[in-house]
């Protein structure tokens, strides 16, 4: 790879970083924080949450920092009050969308979309919140999987599919029907392709998918994709 | 096959095209069939056996004449005659008047002609005069000799030259100009190149793309072919939803037909151009139209859009350089390659050349297929080729750019269509659907509709589409019902903004223009609903008001 390097501007300050890097990459590697929870290190990146969005100066689009490249003399902004004002409704659209009741949740005090919520002053919804229930899976000896907490960040289907390489876990249907499926919507014992590896549990930025009896504080390991990679790699 | 054989071709079909004295053109497209086309030809073909004319006289299926609201229609030449609602029993009636006695049956006649007088159709030239399951009818009227010119005469530079000349930009919607993105893809050194031709057409309301495939299918596979040329792709993709059979069989006809001519396939008309055609059928998802979620469902995952960059210019099919185009755009080609890019860019306005088809729906006297000059006023769609609406009811809005497209009011009617302008009076140019509402329509409702479409259509992956939108037209619900608050409106329009500007694709960054363009325009119908409890167009049940009557 070449050593070419380009210079931009994130937030007014001048970094330097390599063609391949992404946006956020440059970010972080210079210490600006950017929000992010579709994304994880060591995973492709999908776009999904549009949580890291910026304002790239002569783009009228927003773009989002996880998957946009940097390129020479970029000015970026990553936090302007617009954008803050998106990220917080877009919060509130995850929160209002399944049962986010935090205070009964498995996830509570380890969840990221609860840590989002607090960061950005998010104690409310300006829009009315659904209440209706998907029924649990719970046939794994292991793992639970429950649609109510599920905000479909597909990490769990990444990690399956891109460090596991069985590629148990997909989606059904579209939009706000979408749903996480086991195989074919199979119950999750019926699994035939699942190794009962538990990265998805590990992944899971909500208390969507969690191992039984544990408190997932003991077993979420979001470092766990970049680790693995980069062991990969050597 | 060489170039002078294709020539000679065409000449020899010329002249027999010459030897008829007559041509009756039975229109056996998807708006005529279902009521009796294929019967109908049949009846003519009959007659004129039964009167031995066959020496003077030609009957022939062809595609959408473009009056479909008169269907089933027979086009009878010299003279563009164009018969309207014809039975198979008015066959012999009308052979012996027009063909034997030379009398144009009144009775019979279409008689519109502000409908044709506004139009000028370019795409659609050869719509309802030649036999789309002919190579042969599509060589005769020129045909293919596009594609002979660009392979011995011109490079692929200046193939591109020309386009960019042209000003052609996408009929796919957004309007990006064709000679760039040529440029882009020829640019990218990877290989193999695709194309892929956008048929997918998933509006509601807008068959288009279906119209020209059935009537034209070869001036698609000669614009895509050219394309190949240009921008050196080896394989050519032609995606269309499985909805459309008509169009899938007449696509796969036109193309083994140019594959059995030499015009598809190995050393292209004797050039080193080696380029090869499949047909990709979609599963119907509006979104399967955008075009990462095509190179998705090709590639055989779910049509789920892929954040750009990269561009498919760059990296499209299995990672390789692919020019996607809409078949529209494609169809153009063949025109400005013949004629040349000045002459294109003197159609329509300076920065929006050319003409555009349009679906032409709604509450209006004459609805149909029309194809017009970019810069048209939709005043004129509306009121000239259209009719006006009929039954005495009174003009309310005109929807432009399909489910996603912007309600105009009257006052906008004066608007040209080009890209710029549609998008600054809060509409697109979308896949050219334009539906006409009258005053028995309420606003809100026509909101919620297309407000509903899109949300069922939202492919799920980003959070403002697929979580934003229910809760927009839950607001708009409510509204309806008459329980909706002033501040409801705010909160509506916020949601709006956040879907427009944060969402993946353009489904999602276009959903809300119905609700921001009413909201915009009439915003004094949402008040009516909310502060008067009070539908003007009384369509809606408001909770409130049954309360105060009764
Ligand atoms: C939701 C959605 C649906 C689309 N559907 C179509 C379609 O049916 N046909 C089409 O040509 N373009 C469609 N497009 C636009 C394509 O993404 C793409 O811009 C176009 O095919 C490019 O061709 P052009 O440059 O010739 O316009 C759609 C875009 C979106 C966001
Ligand atoms: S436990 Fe492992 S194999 Fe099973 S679904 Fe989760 S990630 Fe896939
Ligand atoms: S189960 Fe967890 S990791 Fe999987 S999509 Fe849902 S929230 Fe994301
Ligand atoms: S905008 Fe809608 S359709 Fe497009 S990617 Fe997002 S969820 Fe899918
Ligand atoms: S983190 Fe970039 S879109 Fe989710
Ligand atoms: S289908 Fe026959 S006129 Fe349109």
């Amino acid at each position: 790879m070449s050593e070419r390097i380009v210079k931009l501007i994130i937030d007014g300050k001048e970094i330097f970083a390599k063609p391949t890097d992404t946006i956020l990459k440059a970010a972080i590697d210079n210490g600006i924080q950017i929000p992010t929870l579709c994304y994880l290190e060591g995973l492709t990146p999908h776009g999904g949450c549009r949580l890291c969005v910026v304002e790239v100066k002569g783009n009228p689009k927003l773009m989002t920092s996880c998957t946009t490249p940097v390129s020479n003399n970029m000015e970026i902004i990553t936090n302007s009050p617009k954008l803050i004002k998106y990220r917080k409704q877009i919060i509130e659209l995850l929160l209002a969308e399944r049962i986010h009741t935090c205070s009964v949740c498995i996830a509570n005090g380890s969840c990221e979309l609860q840590e989002l919520a607090s960061k950005f002053g998010v104690d409310h919804t300006n829009v009315s919140r659904n209440w209706e229930r998907f029924e649990l899976d719970m046939s794994h000896e292991r793992f639970v999987l429950d649609h109510n907490r599920c905000i479909l960040c597909t990490r769990c289907i990444r990690v399956c599919d891109e460090i596991e390489g069985v590629h148990t876990l997909d989606i059904k249907r579209r939009g706000k029907d979408s749903m996480i499926i086991v195989d074919l919507d199979e119950p999750w014992s019926a699994s035939y392709s699942c190794t009962s590896c538990g990265k998805c549990s590990a992944v899971c930025p909500v208390g969507a998918i969690y191992v039984k009896g544990k408190p997932l504080s003991e077993t979420k390991r979001k470092e766990l994709p970049k680790f693995i990679t980069e062991r990969r790699r050597r | 096959m060489k170039p002078e054989e294709i020539q000679k071709i065409a000449e020899t079909e010329h002249d027999l095209r010459m030897s008829y004295k007559y041509r009756i053109n039975v229109c056996c497209s998807s708006g005529c069939l279902p009521f009796g086309a294929q019967k109908l030809l049949k009846a003519f073909e009959d007659t004129i056996k039964e009167l031995g004319l066959e020496r003077v006289c030609k009957v022939a299926r062809t595609g959408c004449v473009g009056t479909c609201s008169v269907a089933p229609v027979v086009l009878i030449d010299p003279g563009n005659h164009l018969y309207q609602n014809v039975k198979p029993e008015d066959a012999k009636k009308i052979v012996q008047e027009h063909i034997i006695n030379g009398q144009v049956l009144e009775e019979y006649l279409y008689k519109n002609e502000a409908y044709f007088s506004k139009q000028y159709r370019l795409i659609l030239r050869n719509a309802g005069k030649i036999d789309p399951l002919r190579i042969e009818d599509y060589i005769a009227v020129g045909g293919y000799s596009a594609l002979a010119k660009a392979l011995t005469q011109m490079t692929p530079e200046q193939i591109i030259y020309e386009i960019s000349l042209s000003g052609l930009r996408g009929r796919g919607g957004a309007g990006f100009s064709t000679g760039q993105k040529w440029n882009f893809v020829a640019k990218s050194t990877a290989k193999p190149k695709y194309i892929v031709a956008n048929l997918d057409e998933g509006d509601p309301g807008v068959f288009a793309n279906r119209t020209l495939a059935e009537a034209d299918p070869h001036a698609i596979i000669e614009g895509m072919t050219i394309a190949a040329y240009a921008v050196g792709a080896e394989k050519g993709f032609i995606y269309i939803r499985a909805e459309y059979p008509l169009a899938i069989q007449t696509l796969k006809k036109a193309i083994e037909q140019a594959k059995s001519y030499g015009l598809l396939g190995n050393n292209i008309l004797g050039s080193t151009l080696n380029f090869d055609i499949e047909l990709r059928l979609g599963a119907g998802a509006f979104v399967a139209g955008e075009e990462t979620a095509i190179l998705s469902s090709i590639e055989g995952l779910r049509a789920t859009p892929r954040p750009r960059p990269p561009y498919p210019a760059v990296s499209g099919l299995w990672g390789k350089p692919t020019l996607i185009n809409n078949v529209e755009t494609l169809a153009n080609v063949p025109l400005i390659i013949l004629n040349g890019g000045t002459w294109f860019s003197k159609l329509g306005t300076p920065k929006c050349t050319g003409t555009k088809c349009f679906s032409l729906t709604g509450k209006v006297k004459n609805p149909g297929l029309i194809e017009v000059p970019m810069g048209i006023t939709l005043k004129e769609i509306v009121y000239e080729i259209g009719g006006g609406v009929p039954d005495g009811k009174k003009f309310k809005a005109v929807l432009v750019g399909g489910p996603s497209g912007g309600c105009l009011p009257e006052s906008m009617l004066s608007l040209p269509i080009d890209y710029e302008s549609l998008t600054q009076a809060g509409a697109i140019m979308g896949s050219g659907g334009i539906v006409v509402i009258d005053d028995e329509s309420c606003i809100v409702d026509t909101a919620r509709f297309f407000i509903d479409f899109c949300m069922d259509e939202s492919c799920g992956k980003c959070i403002p589409c697929r979580a934003g939108l229910p809760k927009v037209r839950e607001i708009l619900d409510r509204i309806m019902l008459g329980e909706g608050k002033v501040e409801d409106l705010k909160v509506l329009e916020e949601l709006c903004y956040l879907i427009k500007d944060a969402s993946l694709c353009g489904l999602g960054q276009t959903a809300p223009n119905p609700v921001l363009t009413t909201l915009n325009y009439f915003k004094q119908e949402y008040l009516a609903h909310i502060v008067e409890k009070s539908c003007p167009a009384k369509k809606c049940i408001l909770k409130k008001v049954e309360v105060v009557k009764e």
